[in-house]
This record gives structure tokens, C-alpha cells and sequence, in this order.
């Protein structure tokens, strides 16, 4: 990391701490969707960014995630720090299951897209119907007291959950930032630039393509346990849905697949621009509904056009900054 | 140390490689040339792990290696490259070569030091941290080299590195080549068509005409054989 980079890190570091102390209750919403989005890029780009295997249903990790432990705290009063557990475990074990079909079969490319979309989709319908978690009605959390900390069932005003947030992703951050160094990160590069070559060096893809599976729905499935524990509710036509896997992947392809700053900074442009936009329109008293996704697009359009390897990459060249 | 003993692969029906025997013997250079479509490289992706042979055995050190994964083979001690090159075009040409050399190395640092070793064997070391996608076409074919060498293998196998280069450049890396082979006791088997890096390396030479051995011996001895021109220029006939 270069000197510049590390007073730029500090200084967003102490904005960020500061956040809930100066602006208003909407704004600290923002910037939570803005972290949660940055902590759901960051995992999905462990196996897309690093190992290059492209997922397009990272929300059933997220739903499985959200829906296990909201579940549990539901019907038993288990609380998250317990629940959180078992939904790593079970999304751990649906992407492992995905990964081992996958990989073990050959399937690569576009048709294991397919896959993770068709398995997502499975979700989705299968919540639908399951009267455990109240089926298509959805489910529903008893509304945190917004003036008591309950850390041990994680119910609490919206600062908490912002700092939960925003320590969620400095951990992924710090973490990614390792795995990318260690030899888990060599191999998974050199698994997404040319598998054949990678593997007549010796490298067993199939184990270290399952273990980047294995890190990215882990890390999604807490994403989910705090979706449930932040908004209180939950539908599986919403949470389980192609458009927040999405939602999810756009982050880290407009700041930059693979980079450690990119999906971070990818999340912030898209979200304060989306939301920034949505506000002026109605401002003034055009309120155009579907308006935010096509700005997606079009944001989309414009970087893949202009920067194909997303918005981080030349910034970071020009200023000075580390990956 | 190594040992193919009577394999054959067919695709579809057609017969790529049919019976085929030979040895690499421990310490010595061996080349296996023959005309396009031959069964060269068949053969290699054979043993290398690509594909297992239809029929037959092929050993290394004592052991059957035909049902390894290539990554296993690779972990056997055997070393390739790709006659079509396939660089890690997005990392730098250090970390290239650092992917191969986790494979006996486990920290980061071990995997650097040594791998920088191997780029100043292969003369690449000024490179090591340009992106590998911006190097030349004899560079891309070194960096193969580095990048197996870096997995310490017993038993290199090279496809056609040297096509393409400049004699200058061909005569370089066969410098290496002898180099690694008399100092590091390094066991080659090439597939070539260059034959002047053939005559230069190898002490003994395999030749493949449609799938099947049809000579084999010391390199002067063999491009005198009456079975390789003929396979090479066609038959010769009174006129």
C-alpha cells in the first residue's frame, strides 16, 4: 500500500466512523444499502474476481442466509450470533452442492450462470411454499426498539446497524485483501486466466474452485443474516429475486471485477447516483417508476463502453493507489 | 524414467497414436519430431494427463501415471508446456511463474525467490513484473518454460518452443536447455520441429509418421533413414 493510499484510507476510515453523528436517519440508510451492497459485491467477488467463476444467483445465499436465521429467532427465539451459524452451514452446503455439480461435470462458463440462476429460482419457488417461514405471505421480525441496544438479539437503533455493516465489510475488505496475497489468491487467478494451464501446474481446480464457493456463500449468508435483522421482513419474491443477485454483481463490474477497492467504490457511485437522481426527479414532481434500473443500465453501458475493467482501475493508476 | 509403453488413442476412429513405445532414460534429452498430424503432441497430452491412452501403459520412476488428472501429473514431477502458449495474460510475469512454484514452495517469499531464480535462468528477470500479456512471442515461450521449471520437475516436456523463434533465440534456449540438463540433472523430452534445435539437444530421437513409430536412434543417424525422408519429402523415384 502507498503512503497516499493509507492517509486516504484513514480519512474515509474517520468519515465513516463519524457518519451517524452528522447526517440525517435517510441518509444513514443509504449509506448502510451502500455497505451492505459493498459487503455482498466484495463476497461474490471472491469467485467471480478471483477464481472467475460468474455467478448470477448470489441471492439465494442471501436468502437462505436471511430466511435460516430469522427463521430460527422467530418460532425459538434464537438469537442471530446463534443463528448466523446455521446459515453459513446450510448456504455453505447448497453452494458446495452447486460447485460440486458443477465443476465435477464440467459445466463452466455461461451454462454455470445458468446454474446458479436455476438454483436461486428453486429457492425462491420452494420459499414460496414453505408455511414454516410463512410461504409467499412473508415473514416478519418484531420491530426493533430504535432507542435500546439489544446486541445479543441484534435489535437496535439504525447507527447499529450501520457500524455492524461497516464492520462487516472492513473484515471482508481485510480479508479479501489476504486471501489475494496468499497462494489461494495465485491460484484462483491463475484458475480464472487459463484453467488448462493452471491445472498442468499442478493445481487441483476443482478443490480450490470449491473453496472459493465455499468462502463466497459463507461470507453472502451473513449478508443475509443482517438483511433479516435490518429490514424486518422478508418475501421470497423479493429477497430470492434475479434482480437483487443483480443488484449484488453491479457493484463490484462498475468499480471493477477482481479488484479489492472496486466493488466497494462500485457500490457508492451506483447507489448515491441511483438514489441521487431518483431524488431530484422527484423534486421535481416527476416520479418515473423503473427510472433507477434504467440508470443501471445505462451506468452499465457507459463503463463497459469507456472502462471495461471498471471505474477503479484507472483511479487507482492515476492517483497513486494500491489494488 | 520414463516409459511409454505400446499406447495408442484414437478420435472417432481415426487412429492419432497407434502401439507407440519408447524410453526416456534419466539425465538424457529425447525428441520426438514427425510430420504434422503425426501424434506428436497426442502423445504428450498423454502423458501429461489431458487424456488417458485407449490402450497401453505409460510409467514414471516404476509407477503407472495413464489415469492421473494433470494436475497430478504435474505433482509427480513431470513438467509441460503448451505448444500454444497460454500465459496468465493478466498477471505480471513474476507471479506467473510464482503459481508454479507453490506447487514444492508454501510461503509467498519461498515461491518469489525461487521463481526469480528461474526468470534470470531463462533470462527473463528484467520482465518479471510486466503484465505477461505485453511480452513478445519468444518471451511468452521462455515464460512457458519458467513457469514448469518452477514446479521442480524431473521430467520436462516441451512442445515446440522454440517454432517461431529466430535461430539467435533458438540457439539461446537451447543453451538453457543444456544447461538445466547437465547441472540440475534435468530429463527432456521434445516435441520439435526445428531440427536444429533437435541436432544441437537431443541424444536420442523418436520419429512419429501417422500415429506409429517408424524410426527411432542418435539424431545423425535417424534424419539418414530412408523411412524418415521418405515421410518427410515423399518417396523418391526413378525418373
Amino acid at each position: 500500500m502507498t503512503p497516499r493510499s493509507r492517509i486516504l484510507l484513514a480519512l474515509l476510515g474517520a468519515f465513516l466512523l463519524a457518519l451517524p453523528w452528522v447526517v440525517n436517519p435517510y441518509l444513514l440508510s443509504v449509506a448502510t444499502l451502500i455497505l451492505y451492497l459493498a459487503y455482498t459485491g466484495q463476497a461474490w467477488n471472491v469467485m467471480m474476481g478471483f477464481a472467475g467463476q460468474l455467478s448470477l444467483g448470489h441471492s439465494l445465499y442471501v436468502g437462505v442466509g436471511a430466511y435460516v436465521s430469522a427463521a430460527i429467532f422467530f418460532h425459538y427465539g434464537i438469537g442471530p450470533w446463534a443463528g448466523m451459524w446455521l446459515s453459513i452451514a446450510l448456504c455453505v452446503a447448497i453452494g458446495a452442492a452447486i460447485g460440486f455439480l458443477a465443476f465435477r461435470f464440467g459445466i463452466s462458463g455461461v451454462y454455470f450462470a445458468l446454474l446458479t440462476i436455476a438454483f436461486s429460482e428453486f429457492f425462491r419457488i420452494g420459499f414460496d411454499h414453505l408455511q414454516w417461514t410463512g410461504g409467499s405471505g412473508g415473514l416478519f421480525l418484531k420491530v426493533a426498539q430504535r432507542d435500546q441496544i439489544d446486541l445479543g438479539n441484534f435489535r437496535g437503533p439504525p447507527a447499529m446497524y450501520y457500524y455492524a455493516i461497516l464492520s462487516l465489510t472492513v473484515s471482508a475488505l481485510i480479508f479479501c485483501s489476504f486471501l489475494l496475497k496468499s497462494k489461494a489468491g495465485y491460484y484462483w487467478l491463475a484458475i480464472r486466466e487459463n484453467e488448462e494451464a493452471a491445472q498442468a501446474l499442478g493445481i487441483n481446480t476443482f478443490r480450490w474452485k470449491m473453496l472459493a464457493v465455499v468462502i463466497s456463500s459463507a461470507m453472502t449468508a451473513v449478508a443475509g443474516v443482517f438483511f433479516a435483522f435490518y429490514y424486518n421482513n422478508l418475501f421470497p419474491e423479493q429477497i430470492f429475486h434475479i434482480s437483487r443477485s443483480i443488484e449484488i454483481i453491479l457493484g463490484p463490474i462498475i468499480g471493477g471485477v477482481g479488484t479489492l477497492f472496486g466493488p466497494i467504490l462500485g457500490a457508492a457511485v451506483l447507489t448515491i447516483l441511483a438514489d441521487g437522481i431518483t431524488e431530484i426527479l422527484g423534486a421535481l414532481g416527476w416520479e418515473i417508476p423503473g427510472i433507477k434500473q434504467v440508470f443501471y443500465g445505462i451506468v452499465m453501458l457507459l463503463v463497459i463502453m469507456f472502462l471495461p475493467h471498471g471505474i477503479w482501475p484507472p483511479l487507482a493508476r492515476k492517483f497513486g493507489l494500491g489494488k | 524414467m520414463l516409459s511409454v509403453d505400446r499406447i495408442s488413442k484414437s478420435f472417432r476412429g481415426l487412429k492419432a497414436v497407434s502401439q507407440a513405445s519408447f524410453d526416456v532414460p534419466a539425465g538424457s534429452i529425447v525428441a520426438l519430431i514427425g510430420p504434422n498430424g503425426a501424434g506428436k503432441t497426442t502423445c504428450f497430452n498423454m502423458i501429461a494427463g489431458v487424456f488417458p491412452p485407449d490402450s497401453g501403459r505409460i510409467l514414471f520412476q516404476d509407477s503407472p501415471i495413464q489415469h492421473l488428472r494433470p494436475d497430478q501429473v504435474c505433482v509427480a514431477g513431470i513438467g509441460r508446456t503448451f505448444q500454444i502458449v497460454k500465459p496468465f495474460a493478466g498477471l505480471s510475469v513474476l507471479d506467473n511463474v510464482m503459481v508454479g512454484g507453490f506447487l514444492k514452495e508454501k510461503t509467498v517469499s519461498g515461491a518469489r525467490k525461487i521463481s526469480m531464480e528461474i526468470l534470470g535462468k531463462l533470462h527473463l528477470e528484467s520482465k518479471a513484473d510486466l503484465p505477461a500479456s505485453s511480452l513478445t512471442l519468444p518471451d511468452r515461450k521462455r515464460l512457458e518454460v519458467a513457469r514448469a521449471l518452477a514446479t521442480r520437475p524431473r521430467l520436462l516436456l516441451l512442445d515446440e518452443v522454440m517454432a517461431g523463434l529466430r535461430p539467435t533465440e533458438c540457439d539461446l534456449i537451447v543453451q538453457v536447455f543444456r544447461e538445466l540438463n547437465r547441472s540440475d540433472g534435468l530429463t527432456i523430452l521434445l516435441i520439435e520441429h526445428v531440427m536444429r534445435a533437435v541436432m544441437a539437444l537431443a541424444q536420442n530421437v523418436v520419429v512419429l509418421h501417422h500415429g506409429e513409430i517408424i524410426a527411432r536412434g542418435a539424431p545423425a543417424a535417424v534424419v539418414r533413414d530412408p523411412a524418415v525422408l521418405e515421410c518427410y519429402l515423399g518417396e523418391e523415384t526413378e525418373v
